[in-house]
């Protein structure tokens, strides 16, 4: 479990990632990030600790984020995919410092973020600059504050503004995400799914983050109003000069948003790349699957798809000499239970952990 | 804060119950203010002379067995009941809701420290554990205030507790962490608020329980001393009268207990719809 080999994600430098915009030191730069949770708590043994051997109280570990390393440069929107359970939600929280990582590293231009506690990380200067837009627009917003204080809230916090400098920076905000202005005194149970999306987007661009953390944030969004929260936040990011990090279930979207895609399997990332490249020739076969899985009218039945079938593998205490995709993989060798594959080259900016990355882009899509 | 106002005729006048109930409180607040110079007989003034008497034009209530005007005795006991239930709540409220919010929210050591505080009171009878209180310290009124207070404490600190919790990680939560909101901040600023209007309920229900809680603990003379005038002594007073007829004293001090507690139970109902801002259009 050691970072790839060639390719080490935390080297700066012009890296040929994806396109003129993302050329210069990444603005994110995560390292060999890991978070472990104790599950199954034993908890007569946890109070015998000092009286048993340290082995036989040992607590399994749950692997929800293991050995992760990317990079973000500035002004890059990296989509991040995979299923549910997959640790998305986890590594987000651990780059926006709601969470501990078990170790490794977070820079944020240079700056080494992972070491400050995240009980710490609320009253920290480098608080403003990652911010996130969640999921489900509703349950982020406070039920007895108003979109007013809603988006007041981290301009009071995080930039000190009060009086009519802060009125005046909350009604730019609201002109800016398209909330009209007379909504800012509603609560948000007065507010539509739409206008809630846009609250939560202005919160989060209030005090100018360097780097925007959309968690699905159209999924809870009917499939017209997502469409225009997707154009809001392109503009916006070109407006302001955010890098974005896009988790999303919707793979035709990011397709469509991102530069770079992360494809994440049962806690590790299994593949990266340009987007183009990555769903033109997937070098993995569950990004494979993936891909295959998108509902393509145009495709036809006789076509071949790649099928999951089995179950995915524990992610507690996981083997670590094999493959996670193991037992779910249409391949799966005796190789792949020998030696887990590590995240290796295949084209410029191009990854893929697997023993046969090769023979996987072979196969058109 | 003129929102609130507008809210507050709204609910008022759509619903005809909490009218009452929140007609019945000014009357008591009224009374608990007012009520010493609005008394027609001093309270405190005996005259064996005419002792006992029924309510009448003139003693509207009666006389006791030593001759006082019953009605201007509840008039004045309005105040020394009312506060006593009223500082009594607020204790109960001001620690259980932090407490038990801290509880919810923080988990770990604090809650456990909390929930077995919690469990220990509980386990006593309560109204036993307040008889003890005031026995073991000393029979005057802060003491009174201070023993109500305890044993309502428990009742908002679990609730408290329960509505943290469930709370502690929905996403506004996350989000308050992400707009630069220390720990201490979001329990005071984005937890209590959220977990207030049920508070509010419960502190309007207890608020009746409180003020049977004072009245019974001087009604088995572990209250208030006589002669001051107090609703719980004089039923406790004028319950052996009962028996020969003379029921007015005991009567027009229960009815005053009665239509307090009943008014501080629907106000509960009230408060929530005012409190709520999901009720507000």
């Amino acid at each position: 479990m050691t970072s790839p080999p060639d390719v080490g994600s935390g080297v700066a430098g012009p890296l040929p990632t994806a396109g003129d915009a993302t050329s210069g030191p990444p603005l994110l730069d995560v390292i060999e990030l890991r978070k472990r949770f104790p599950v199954g708590a034993p908890a007569v043994g946890r109070l015998l600790t000092p009286f048993v051997a340290r082995s036989r109280t040992r607590q399994p570990l749950l692997h929800a984020v293991d050995d992760v390393s990317f990079t973000i440069a500035r002004g890059e929107t990296v989509g991040l995919v995979g299923e549910s359970g997959c640790g998305k939600s986890t590594l987000v929280r651990l780059i926006n410092r709601l969470l501990d990582p078990t170790d490794g590293g977070i820079r944020l231009a240079g700056e080494e973020l992972a070491l400050i506690r995240a009980r710490d990380f609320a009253r920290s200067r480098h608080r403003a600059r990652i911010q996130m837009v969640f999921q489900d627009a509703g349950d982020s917003l406070n039920p007895r504050y108003t979109a007013f204080d809603a988006i007041a809230d981290p301009l009071r916090r995080l930039k000190r503004l009060t009086g009519t400098a802060l009125r005046a920076r909350v009604e730019e905000l609201a002109d800016l995400t398209g909330l009209p202005q007379i909504l800012l005194g509603r609560f948000p149970h007065q507010l539509s799914g739409g206008q809630k999306a846009r609250v939560g987007i202005a919160r989060a661009i209030a005090v100018e983050p360097e780097l925007l953390i959309l968690d699905e944030p159209t999924a809870a969004l009917d499939v017209s109003v997502q469409v225009v929260i997707l154009q809001l936040l392109q503009s916006l990011k070109q407006r302001l000069s955010m890098s974005y990090l896009f988790v999303s279930h919707d793979l035709n979207v990011v397709r469509l948003l991102c530069d770079r895609v992360l494809v994440m399997y049962l806690g590790r990332i299994v593949e990266s790349g340009p987007a183009a490249e990555v769903f033109a020739r997937p070098a993995h076969f569950y990004t494979r699957a993936l891909i295959d899985s998108i509902p393509d009218p145009a495709r036809s039945k006789a076509a071949p798809r790649a099928r999951l079938s089995g179950e995915p593998r524990s992610p507690i205490d996981p083997d670590p000499n094999v493959c996670r995709f193991h037992g779910r993989c249409p391949r799966g060798e005796v190789r792949c239970t020998q030696s887990m594959p590590v995240l290796r080259r295949l084209t410029a900016g191009h990854e893929a952990a697997c023993h046969f990355a090769e023979e996987v882009t072979a196969v058109p899509v | 804060m003129i929102a609130l106002l507008r809210h507050m005729r709204y609910v008022l006048s759509e619903n005809p119950v909490t009218l009452l109930a929140f007609a019945l409180f000014a009357v008591l607040v009224l009374a608990a203010v007012l009520g010493p110079s609005l008394t027609p007989h001093d309270p405190l003034a005996t005259d064996s002379t005419r002792a006992l008497q029924p309510p009448s034009a003139t003693y509207w209530f009666g006389t006791d067995q030593i001759g006082r005007d019953v009605f201007s005795r509840v008039l004045v006991a309005t105040r020394l009941d009312l506060a006593i239930a009223m500082a009594a709540v607020v204790i109960a409220f001001v620690f259980g809701a932090l407490g038990g919010a801290a509880a919810g929210y923080f988990g770990g050591w604090t809650e456990r420290v909390i929930s077995r505080l919690v469990d220990t009171v509980m386990a006593f009878p309560l109204f036993v554990l307040a008889m003890g209180i005031v026995a073991s310290m000393g029979n005057t009124v802060g003491n009174i205030v201070l023993a109500t207070g305890i044993i309502n404490f428990p009742i908002y600190a679990r609730v408290a507790r329960a509505e943290a919790n469930i709370r502690r990680n929905a996403g506004f939560i996350e989000a308050a962490r992400l707009s630069g909101n220390g720990e201490a901040r979001i329990l005071l600023m984005h937890i209590v608020p959220n977990i207030l209007p049920i508070m509010a309920v419960q502190m309007s229900l207890t608020m009746g329980y409180a003020i049977l809680n004072a009245a019974g603990l001087s009604f088995i003379g572990l209250g208030v001393r006589p002669p001051t005038p107090e609703w719980g002594i004089m039923v406790a007073e004028g319950a052996a009268f009962i028996v020969s007829g003379e029921w007015w004293v005991a009567l027009f001090p229960g009815l005053a207990l009665m239509l307090a507690v009943f008014c501080f139970n629907l106000l509960g109902d009230g408060f929530r719809d005012i409190l709520d801002p999901r009720k507000r259009t």
